[in-house]
């Protein structure tokens, strides 16, 4: 038997598929804007168990762009909001907070026991990081960044190496000058979501060696085949 | 002939694709220098959709396509 919340997931999803999402686990780094419309959907779509890391507060400089930010929440740790929220959401979902950041020292630690982890951090290097650790414990990593009317999605399964190669001279990206609006962050965690659901069910074509390149202001869409 | 296409933030006050004439010797760092732009603001600097280096000689024909880094959360 289905419950009733999940009716709408069919049939492109199977009761099958639905139980699977239901015993997965997927740890999301960071909770700013893509980490809550994934943590959003991936609620929505039935994930079993979702662990938020991010060790900020919300900020009035958050409420154009990330969806748990309200003028309620302003000053609480978005990790601990992002619980909150899924709890009204959908309370069969397991939210794990973390309230840290993932560091050398305890990346390996936070990320390990996860089946998939997205990519919502706002740091180069860290993102990098997080390829590496997710290649040791052999995780795919759904990639996803921001910066104006721009966006990019990569799926990074385990010796991909595709952010090393496409962060190789870079700490940070053009986001710096050109901020951040709401609707990038919702239109690239909503391919960043679709690619965690198609690496659980190994369904269609995931985005390995290939990265989306967006750009909304001319509505052009590049998959950039990468071979290196 | 050799034609280049830009991304995002390397279109303004430049056009979206240019072409350049084929000479031997020609590559990566000169159609940079010939578009002033910076390498600091290149992320992925395709040939013929393959990763490659600046410094590497293009060939008659090939197709460049230079994306600036996005890294925002």
């Amino acid at each position: 038997m289905i419950a009733k919340r999940y009716l709408r997931n069919f049939k492109m999803l199977s009761l099958e598929d639905q139980e699977r999402l239901k015993k997965t686990k997927v740890l999301v780094a960071g909770c700013g804007g893509l980490g809550g419309y994934v943590v959003e959907m991936l609620a929505r779509l039935g994930i079993g168990w979702i662990t938020v890391v991010d060790d900020e507060v919300f900020e009035e400089t958050n409420l154009n762009r990330q969806l748990f930010s309200t003028v309620n929440t302003l000053g609480k740790k978005k990790a601990l909001v992002a619980k909150e929220r899924i709890l009204e959401v959908n309370p069969d979902v397991v939210v794990n907070p973390i309230l840290t950041r993932i560091e050398e020292k305890n990346a390996k630690e936070v990320v390990a026991g996860h089946e998939v982890v997205v990519d919502a951090l706002d740091s180069i290097p860290h993102r990098i990081l997080l390829e590496k650790v997710c290649e040791e414990l052999k995780i795919p990593l759904i990639h996803g960044a921001v910066a104006g009317w721009y966006g990019q999605v990569t799926t990074v399964l385990p010796g991909d190496r595709t952010l090393s190669m496409v962060y190789k001279n870079h700490k940070e990206g053009i986001e710096k000058e050109l901020g951040t609006p709401s609707f990038s962050p919702a239109v690239v965690a909503g391919i960043q979501v679709c690619e965690v659901l198609k690496v659980i069910l190994n369904k269609g074509e995931p985005l390995s060696k290939k990265l989306l390149y967006i750009d909304l202001l001319n509505q052009e869409y590049q998959k950039i085949e990468l071979h290196f | 002939m050799i034609k280049v296409k830009l991304f995002a933030t390397l279109r303004e006050g430049r056009e979206n694709e240019i072409d350049f004439e084929f000479f031997p010797g020609i590559n990566g760092r000169f159609i940079l220098e010939k578009l002033a732009i910076p390498e600091k603001q290149v992320a992925i600097f395709l040939v013929n959709g393959r990763d490659y280096s600046l410094d590497e000689p293009l060939s008659d024909g090939d197709v460049i396509a230079i994306f600036p880094p996005v890294g925002g959360g």
